[in-house]
């Protein structure tokens, strides 16, 4: 084989390496959906879906609570979450283009990488231990929420540094104040990469697990008092997971299934909105000026 | 003529006052980021106090943790979690920037944005699922055929010592590297998408075949931004709780062979917070501390090699 | 004279987009031919099909023949990696890797093809530098990196990479759009000086440029051939009235 035959050969085994590679990390995802489904969906009936976990191990449990509960635990920490993530974002891309807006963004880098763990330590030292509350609902949202601001922040700044500044320094033109501006800019071009940022939030949020292990806890009923503990999706899967019962098994497989619909249909609304926003035409920038007041 | 100047400018005040309030507000929300932070830390070391006063630095290198005699030391750990990230790198990083090249340069480009997104879906499984998995799929696999391989090869090395069992380091591992995949993947792509054509048009113009091409004019140029990846991937890793609790085998020992099960920082915490008061339930927070710094600087280092090529890091999904 | 390359029929698409129509073109031997024209008229796209560069872009087809020294690269045994080592070419703006030093630069070519004899290498490059007009300026500097010169240096650069390999034929596509007049000079010189040795065609936007260099000229508009002929005639009696408009700047 002379030295251009070599390289040729090189050449295709090189591309042959790499697609094999593609294929070598699609196996445990295609794996692993497969075995939860067929794992998962046998133990799915009405009944799974509405008892409760009572963790004896008898027939008659279902996940009910934990569904309800990680339902819960989403929303509290989206009430806290979504706003002060969108409102950072709206801040570092509007009026961040200073030393304070660079420190921000910094500090939210920091708290995005933080090992969720560590953050349920945050949680359990604030809410738990400080303020005395105790393992809870509150706390495992507080948890929550900290996980979940940086994503909402980054994906909002990212959506509205998209905005063309020539809609803003229209506006401001034609002595619309700043603050308008940003509200209309927020509302109107942004709103999308917000709803992203908040869908790829919550998809996030739904499955963690260590820090509601340190804030949350657990619980077997159906009690759903923010100072008390709940009981989560996740956390059936970690408690069941090896149990030799076969009633509980089932249960962290059924959890397993239903927190993993939830989480991809989640992503893939968002790759959903992702594209169709890619399509939209600019005639948005004319609607918007329209809506400006006139000055008189 | 001076009074209506005057209320003028008064009504420009009012309504561009409102432009400060709404600064202010918005700016007094952002800061929460930095006050969580500090908080977070302030907190922990307060916390961490009565195990940092009683053991000091030798924290770090005592093997013993045995919380019948309150003596905490947490080198067991440091020492699991860097045999456990370190495979995961090593099955990882080769894969990733396959998977990279695969899609920036030889994906016919209608499949470029589907297989992407199927990627980041790897991303997208909560972690508690994948320890799920490796438990009842992986775990058979490697106790019947993956272990056995590298004993009968490998064994004479400390590294395959001991029996199989397959809740070992060497599987928490396997599935570590599995879960770094698309955050490797994903940010290598990136930058090699960001070299731009007259590099490859370059390399193809003196005759390069299309391999020849990616590694003279893409993976070089792109290697600071495929390093900052793969520093990113190590920062996941290091911090990643369940997935590896559920397979690394819970056990407090230091040992350098990987069918030995172990613990990491993060799984230690993980599986001993219920019970744990007093002097142990310090030294557990503290060793959240020293995960929380080292997490930290690795994750400064990769923002300074990625950023030193493109502007962002992308943030995908994915629970720990 | 002979033909260097010669093209038979060439037509070149970007998807639906018909950019280059059934040309039929001669490039004479050791001469420098000019390609001039308006903007779009597919003289870049014209040029890349000699070297097969142009199917490298996705949805890119080719159809037609282009004969190297009477074969025809495009033929079903031909692999286009090695014709581009065959016809080298230099693009519109500098690009030589960052990441290599001149030295690696100028060899990237010869070390793809195996060669590791340093000595070798070292007077290949040499030699390319040379041919380049580069030598003199950079030959206490071999190992700096090759971003760190000039853009009319790294351009010249760019030429003794692509010579190191020891090409037929050499294309440039507007090879000084991005340079000041100095520069420009200075690559035009070498180019003179290289025709000796090799077949050059370069494209221009730059009707002087063509004038004061090229020994025969090609004047193309909206992907056809207009005229072809020895440069002195197309610039001062042209047979197309067409040619004649674009010389005296009436359009484009």
């Amino acid at each position: 084989m002379n030295r251009f035959e070599y390289r040729k050969l090189k050449n295709t085994l090189a591309s042959g390496l790499a697609l094999a590679c593609v294929i070598l990390a699609l196996i445990p995802l295609v794996y692993i959906l497969a075995g939860v489904v067929m794992k998962g969906a046998p133990a799915l009936s009405w009944e799974f879906l509405t008892s409760r976990t009572a963790g004896t191990g008898e027939p008659g449990e279902g996940i009910g609570n934990a569904i309800v509960g990680t339902l819960l635990l989403v929303f509290y920490a989206s009430m806290i979450g979504l706003p002060v993530g969108i409102l950072t974002g709206v801040y570092v891309s509007e009026y961040g283009n200073n030393k304070f807006g660079t420190t921000v963004r910094f500090f939210n880098d920091v708290l995005a990488n933080f090992p969720s763990i560590v953050v349920g330590l945050l949680a359990y030292a604030l809410v738990v231990a400080y303020l005395n509350v105790g393992f809870s609902l509150i706390a495992g949202s507080f948890a929550l929420a900290i996980i979940m601001i940086p994503i909402v922040a980054n994906t909002t700044e990212e959506a509205l540094r998209m905005v063309p500044n020539s809609l803003r320094e229209g506006a401001l033109a034609l002595g619309v104040p700043r603050w308008r501006t940003v509200l209309k800019v927020m509302l109107v071009n942004g709103r999308a990469g917000i709803v992203t940022g908040a869908l790829l939030g919550v998809a996030r949020i739904a499955g963690e697990t260590a820090p509601l292990l340190l804030t949350s806890f657990y619980s077997s009923y159906w009690s759903f008092s923010p100072a008390e503990p709940i009981a989560s999706l996740p956390l059936t899967i970690f408690r069941n997971y090896n149990s030799p019962s076969e009633v509980l098994l089932q249960q962290a497989w059924g959890a397993a299934l239903v927190l993993i619909v939830i989480v991809l249909a989640l992503n893939i609304s968002v790759r959903l909105l992702m594209r169709k926003n890619k399509r939209r035409p600019k005639a948005v920038k004319n609607r918007w000026m329209t809506r400006l007041p006139l000055k008189g | 003529m001076a009074s209506s100047r005057g209320l003028r400018q008064r009504g420009r005040a009012l309504r561009f006052g409102g432009d400060k309030v709404f600064e202010y507000s918005v700016m007094t929300v952002a800061t929460l980021t930095l006050m969580l932070v500090w908080m977070l830390v302030v907190r922990m070391i307060i916390d961490a106090q009565s195990s940092i006063e009683r053991f000091g630095f030798g924290f770090l290198t005592g093997e013993d943790w045995d919380p019948n005699r309150d003596i905490y030391g947490a080198l067991p750990f440091i020492f699991g979690t860097l045999m456990t990230t370190g495979i995961a790198l090593l099955i990882g990083v080769p894969l990733s920037v396959g998977i990279a090249t695969y899609l920036s340069e030889l994906a016919p480009p209608w499949l470029k944005g589907p297989l992407s997104f199927v990627v980041e879906l790897l991303a997208a499984v909560p972690s508690v699922i994948y320890g799920l998995w490796a438990m009842y799929a992986l775990r058979p696999v490697m106790v019947d055929t993956i272990e056995p391989v590298f004993q009968s090869v490998l064994g004479w090395t400390p590294l395959f010592q001991g029996d199989p069992v397959g809740l070992d380091k060497f599987t928490a591992g396997i599935i570590l590297a599995i879960m770094i995949v698309p955050t490797i993947a994903s940010v290598s792509k990136e930058s090699m998408m960001a070299v731009p054509d007259s590099q490859r048009e370059a390399a193809l113009s003196i005759g390069a075949t299309r391999y020849e091409t990616t590694r003279m004019a893409v993976l070089t140029y792109a290697r600071s931004g495929i390093f900052g990846a793969c520093i990113l991937g190590l920062g996941r890793a290091v911090g990643e709780t369940m997935a590896v609790t559920m397979t690394i085998g819970n056990a407090n020992l230091t040992s350098w062979s990987l069918l030995d099960p172990g613990q990491t920082m993060a799984s230690l915490i993980a599986n001993n917070w219920g019970e744990a008061q007093g002097l142990q339930l310090s030294a557990l927070i503290e060793v959240g501390l020293v995960l929380f710094v080292i997490a930290l600087l690795i994750n400064i280092f990769a923002r300074i090699m990625v950023g030193r090529f493109m502007g962002r890091i992308p943030t995908t999904g994915g629970g720990l | 004279m002979d033909d260097k390359i010669a093209t038979k029929g060439l037509n070149a698409y970007f998807g639906d987009v018909h950019a280059v129509k059934g040309i039929e073109i001669h490039i004479p031997k050791n001469a420098i031919t000019a390609v001039i024209g308006p903007s779009g008229c597919g003289k870049s796209t014209l040029i890349r099909c000699m070297n097969r560069m142009h199917e490298v872009v996705r949805g890119a087809r080719v159809t037609g023949e282009v004969l190297l020294d009477g074969h025809n690269i495009y033929g079903s045994q031909v692999d286009p990696v090695q014709v581009r080592a065959k016809v080298g070419m230099v693009f519109q703006k500098p690009n030589p890797f960052p990441t290599m030093s001149i030295y690696d630069n100028v060899v990237a070519g010869l070390r793809l093809n195996g060669e590791k004899d340093w000595k070798k290498l070292d007077s290949a490059v040499q030699r390319s530098l040379k041919l380049a007009a580069l030598w003199d300026e950079v030959k206490n500097q071999l190992d700096a990196s090759g971003v760190s010169i000039s853009g009319g240096q790294q351009q010249r650069l760019c030429i003794a990479r692509a010579l190191a390999v020891e090409p037929e034929a050499l294309l440039l596509d507007e090879p000084c759009s991005a340079l000041d007049p100095i520069a420009t000079a200075k690559i035009e010189d070498l180019l003179f000086d290289l025709k000796q040795r090799y077949t050059i065609v370069i494209v221009t936007h730059n009707m002087q440029q063509a004038a004061r260099i090229a020994d025969f000229t090609a004047f193309m508009y909206m992907g056809e051939l207009v005229e072809f002929g020895v440069t002195k005639k197309i610039f001062e009696n042209p047979d197309k009235e067409l040619t004649e408009k674009y010389i005296t700047g009436r359009f484009g």
